[in-house]
């Protein structure tokens, strides 16, 4: 006996144990007279959808399961079907890959130095690997500082001391900051960390420069940025918007929502502008007016204009998107920041930004992903990239009349980078769930 | 009204000196054109604890959310520890290292362990050493007897539990004033109690509390002066055993028959 009435009272004298939940009848019978046909209209839908799959499949298996690889143009690809599929039988011709893989990948860029990108994207992977990945060990993080400079280097090449001076600015800029810092409030600080960065820059390292050159010459043939082309230029582009609009999109969302009117009204008409006009309308900007309204002698280099114009269309974005994460963060979160002591720019560092951020991890991942793939756009500007390239191979005698194949092919490598950043958003946001009871 | 304080604490120990800790006079505020406080006069010694009660919107969270600037006051004046509160961020900021706050809704960081929130401000505002912040932090989880959960996050302990961290990490700070919003207000009957036991111990060591709270229990036991706010304004104030026992205000009279008489 577990329990006592008397009357209309109850009480219990035992506690009941817990118990394991009833089996569930797993039968895949089961589940596909559950899911699938469990009703006239079910069935009606799973079989249109079965025919639909079905018909899909049919031509695209046989498709890509007879295609050609190796032939040296369309014409050599068609014989090779007659022959082996019969009269008039087509299959994918997979040949204009093989044939012209460097050109889609590389662009003109010169062939005894085709294994410099490669080498760049896996140094940059190797530098961001600590970034995205905490339990790593945190000095690669050293790597990841000097990781730019290289990269640059081996993308363009020229003498060494070039990114050498950039860098030692930097280094110089921080030193004064740690000093300053000191005796001062981080934004003096700051602002004196930077003058004297470019001090260096102007007027202390010019000199300097040629001197080391002339005494050590190191350096990697120069490339120039008219031979970037195909997936090195997409790539370039799209992974120095994706590293440098983050930064910026964080201060504009800071920046719109702060306290200080001009830099809030700042920040409003810089992400509203952006916003308002298309990217492909701020791409025709940087080719043509920035040169209009620069002065003639300067020699501003259309790729380092166009990675400008898409990290800032970029960071109008993600401004918004940050904003949100900051919108959705509780006042109490600002409130105990505040209560604590923390004054503005360590309570975003540390309390406000590492959370908001986290929430707005799914669209700032959208944002980039839209970013990368918006970077195709440049072929409008006559940049060669996969795209542009696309269309000169189809141009070409050999290849004349190929179409799907070289779309399929770009668009599959396209897909691994955006699977990739989709992928390693969703392992984020598991990785930082934390309120999990 | 729950009586889950009834423990008459020893308070013979517990000296109140004659040195402000936080002294008010004539402050006023307004939301837009709402005048949430009128004419504010207050003075809290060094050892005082003191409990603001009052209807909801009389102005009582306001009051103490302008002790450490996370309201703004636009009239009279407020001196925190000898330093008037003013636009000047510096001073603000060093006010709000000295006082310690406690709020309804714990306000804990999510993102952090427990130990990560009761360090983060001690490392960063205070330049405390990491270990030592450690050791501290340790020590209070101790004192509010969660030593246990140092490693685990927020969403993972009770609401009574995160309170108590809450009170830990401004503990941290080593704060001479304490503020409490209302701490027990967003938990469950069964926690209040463990709540209300560390802010006894931190009465009993001396702390200068300001405590807004609907615990008579805990006014009774703990206060040497209440407050009672209505319509912006201080109606009453006297030691706990007479504003309970003999209320002077018909204010004060409708209040406590409202929320001691069932």
């Amino acid at each position: 006996m577990t329990d006592a009435t008397s009357g209309g009272s109850f009480y219990r004298i035992e506690m009941l144990p817990p118990q394991p939940p009833p089996q569930q009848q797993t039968a895949a019978i089961k589940w596909l007279k559950d899911n699938l046909f469990s009703s006239p209209l079910n069935i009606v839908l799973t079989l249109i959808s079965i025919w639909f799959v079905w018909s899909v499949l049919n031509r695209l298996v046989p498709w890509l399961w007879f295609s050609v690889w190796d032939a040296g143009s369309l014409a050599e690809c068609r014989a090779i079907m007659d022959e082996r599929l019969g009269e008039g039988v087509r299959s994918a011709c997979f040949a204009v890959i093989t044939d012209r893989w460097q050109q889609l990948v590389f662009g003109f860029y010169p062939k005894e130095g085709y294994w410099r990108p490669p080498t760049a994207l896996t140094v940059f992977f190797v530098a961001i690997a600590p970034v995205l990945f905490t339990q790593l060990p945190r000095k690669m993080l050293w790597f990841s500082l000097v990781a730019p400079f290289l990269i640059y280097t081996l993308l363009w090449g020229g003498s060494i001391w070039g990114p050498v001076r950039v860098g030692l600015g930097f280094v110089l800029a921080w030193v004064v900051f740690r000093f300053l810092s000191q005796f001062m409030t981080g934004f003096v600080a700051s602002a004196g960390s930077l003058l004297a960065a470019v001090i260096y820059w102007i007027f202390v390292d010019v000199h300097l420069s040629s001197v080391r050159s002339a005494l050590i010459p190191i350096g990697l043939p120069a490339v120039k940025s008219e031979n970037f082309g195909g997936f090195t230029l997409s790539i370039v582009i799209g992974l120095s918007a994706i590293m440098l609009s983050l930064p910026l999109g964080i201060l504009l969302a800071l920046g719109r929502k702060s306290d200080m009117f001009i830099i809030s009204k700042l920040s409003i008409i810089f992400i509203e502008v952006i916003r308002g006009v298309p990217l492909i309308v701020w791409l025709f900007t940087a080719q043509l007016l920035l040169n209009y309204f620069l002065p003639k002698e300067t020699n501003f280099d259309l790729m380092l204009r166009i990675i400008i114009m898409v990290t800032l269309f970029s960071a109008a974005y993600l401004a918004e998107v940050i904003r949100g994460g900051l919108a959705a963060l509780p006042r109490g979160q600002y409130e105990a920041a505040d209560a604590l002591g923390f004054d503005y720019w360590k309570s975003m560092r540390l309390i406000i930004l590492p959370q908001a951020l986290k929430i707005s991890i799914p669209g700032i991942v959208n944002s980039y992903i839209g970013l990368f793939k918006d970077t195709t756009l440049v072929v409008f500007i006559g940049m060669y990239d996969p795209i542009g390239l696309a269309r000169s191979i189809r141009a070409s005698t050999d290849w004349n009349g190929v179409y799907w194949e070289i779309y399929v092919f770009i668009a599959l490598i396209f897909f691994i980078f955006c699977y990739a950043m989709s992928r390693y958003s969703l392992y984020l946001e598991r990785k930082l769930q934390r309120d999990q009871r | 009204m729950t009586e889950s304080t009834t423990r008459e604490i020893e308070r013979s120990h517990m000296s109140v000196t004659d040195e402000a800790a936080v002294q008010i006079t004539q402050m006023n505020k307004w939301f837009g054109t709402f005048h949430v406080l009128r004419d504010i006069n207050l003075t809290v010694y060094r050892g005082e604890r003191i409990v603001v009660c009052g209807p909801s919107g009389s102005g009582k969270s306001t009051l103490i959310r302008c002790i450490n600037r996370l309201e703004e006051h636009q009239t009279g004046r407020i001196i925190v520890d000898g330093t008037e509160l003013s636009s000047d961020i510096k001073n603000i900021d060093r006010i709000r290292s000295e006082v310690g706050m406690v709020f309804q809704h714990f306000n804990l960081f999510p993102h952090l362990t427990i130990l990560e929130n009761c360090t983060l401000a001690p490392i960063w505002v205070r330049k405390t050493p990491k270990r030592e912040a450690e050791e501290i932090a340790m020590q209070l989880l101790e004192k509010v007897k969660i030593p246990e959960q140092a490693n685990k996050y927020p969403g993972q302990l009770s609401g009574g539990q995160q309170q108590r961290v809450a009170i830990a990490r401004a503990l941290c700070m080593k704060p001479r004033i304490m503020l409490f919003d209302e701490p027990t207000s967003a938990l469950d009957p069964e926690m209040i109690k463990e709540v209300l036991d560390t802010m006894i111990e931190l009465a009993e060591e001396g702390m200068t509390m300001l405590v807004v709270t609907h615990e008579m229990g805990f006014a009774q036991a703990v206060a040497n002066r209440v407050i009672f706010m209505d319509q912006g304004q201080i109606v009453e104030q006297n030691e706990p055993r007479e504003f309970f026992r003999n209320p002077q205000s018909d204010r004060t009279k409708l209040f406590l028959s409202q929320i001691l008489g069932h």
